[in-house]
């Protein structure tokens, strides 16, 4: 296919609308998806995740920066959210990175959320595959600004950055289930302000009541602040990217990332299932008039949804477990 | 497949800092439902062509007030030709008097509104005249 050829040659205008057609579902983009997927899995993938404005943008950027000083090169997905009363959304990652617009090395997209609510859009998945394929070396995937259960991209990133600021509450915050539980690393950005080496000694507590980490790994945690001088920020960045690579190179020499990537494939998997079972079984439910009669039937109180999902299950799953 | 949502690229080309009114147009797309990229101030025209074709934007909404709009929009459109990236439609606003409109249509800028102009009126230019792009095949 010559579109596979554009792609792995890094012909930005057929990536990024690659990309396009895969958030707007285009059938044709699995297709490509298809032939690429047996190339993928080159790249080192990073996800950035925190709260809004904890400066996961301005993170990204110098993140660039210092890769690119290494002589990699850099795919970035920044997600931002998609409103619910009017399907628009403001992407305004980008303000923090612009000043790689016209490094070819570097290629950036913004994703809205388009209705999904764990932090990351449904069309990220492929999207790293589609960047992964152009031959990017790194790809940082930033989540929307997150919460506290947020964790999607723990299925598609091998290292995860969890970006905190000071003043977010007390202690037990550190211990709580969730994103705190995901980073791989953990950065204190704005550590100028009050409350920094606070939240620096409460993490290694919390890390500290840790019994095991995987693979010997204890998550670092990380200073920095951009206030002083870019230099010093640039500087402190190229720790974390430090601390990176070597997570990923822990990965890499023991079965982890295995167990990573299967944990990822399953992700995907499942997607695809919804994809070509799910949603066309509900399609043809919806064109038959039937989904329509089983909510009268609801409504009315004349049945209950187990009852009709095991019918339709009886109905359209015969046989489902011959397939293997 | 789902209804392709529009995408836009607001960008303020040059040296003024003055982005109130470019974000207040960011803001009416997101409520007209178009996923807007927002890129702040200071850009080159080349940032902002190369940003529009990494966001494989459909419009590509210029705003200045320094007064250099007759340098930078065309820069803008030219750029988008070299790229083989001139189905991304340019529109322009801000400070342009009356007298350099002609000028700015002849570079390739298909329309340009000036303040005052109701937000309404903009987008409903959007919708005539935008549509997003054929998907790639």
């Amino acid at each position: 296919m010559e579109i596979i050829d554009r792609i792995k040659s890094g012909d930005v205008r057929t990536v990024s609308r690659m990309i396009r057609n895969i958030e707007d579902r285009v059938e044709a983009a699995k297709a490509v998806i298809k032939e690429i997927y047996p190339h993928t899995g080159r790249a080192h993938v990073i996800g950035l995740t925190g709260a809004p404005g904890a400066g996961k943008s301005t993170l990204s950027d110098a993140l660039i920066t210092n890769y690119r000083k290494q002589g990699k090169t850099v795919g970035v997905l920044a997600v931002d959210p998609t409103s619910p009363f009017t399907g628009g959304a403001i992407l305004g990652d980008r303000v923090r990175m612009q000043k790689h617009a016209e490094d070819r090395g570097v290629f950036i997209r913004s994703l809205a959320t388009r209705g999904a609510l764990g932090g990351l859009a449904d069309a990220v998945d492929d999207s790293i595959h589609v960047l992964d394929a152009m031959g990017k070396d790194i790809v940082i995937v930033e989540t929307v600004g997150t919460g506290q259960s947020e964790v999607d991209i723990m299925n598609n990133a091998h290292s995860i950055a969890l970006v905190l600021t000071p003043g977010m509450g007390d202690e037990v915050q550190t211990i709580k289930a969730g994103v705190m539980e995901i980073a791989d690393l953990f950065v204190i950005n704005k550590a100028d302000q009050k409350g920094a080496s606070k939240l620096y000694r409460e993490l290694q507590r919390a890390l500290d009541m840790a019994t095991t980490y995987q693979s010997g790994w204890r998550p670092p945690v990380l200073l920095v602040e951009n206030i002083a001088d870019p230099d010093t920020f640039l500087d402190r960045v190229d720790e974390l990217r430090e601390k990176l690579d070597e997570h990923y190179g822990i990965l890499r020499d023991q079965a982890i990332l295995g167990e990573r990537e299967r944990r990822k494939a399953r992700v995907q998997l499942m997607n695809a299932l919804q994809g070509a079972v799910f949603e066309p079984l509900v399609q043809s439910l919806n064109d038959s008039g039937k989904l329509e009669e089983m909510l009268d039937t609801l409504v009315q109180k004349q049945g209950d949804p187990y009852s009709l999902a095991e019918e339709i299950a009886g109905r359209y799953l015969k046989g489902a477990g011959d397939t293997g | 497949m789902s209804k392709r949502t529009l995408r836009i690229i607001v960008a303020k080309p040059g040296l003024d800092g003055h982005d109130r009114g470019a974000r207040i147009l960011a803001r009416a797309f997101r409520d007209a439902g178009y996923e807007v990229v927002y890129t702040g101030c200071h850009q080159t025209p080349e940032q902002i062509v190369s940003a529009a074709i990494q966001e494989d934007v459909d419009l590509i909404g210029l705003s200045c007030l320094s007064g250099a709009h007759k340098h930078l929009f065309p820069k803008v459109v030219e750029l988008l030709k070299e790229q083989q990236a001139e189905d991304i439609v340019v529109i322009g606003g801000g400070i342009i008097p009356k007298q350099d409109f002609q000028k700015l249509y002849d570079a390739g800028i298909q329309e340009i509104f000036t303040p005052g102009t109701p937000l309404e009126e903009i987008i409903k230019w959007i919708e005539d005249n935008v549509q997003p792009r054929e998907e790639l095949a």
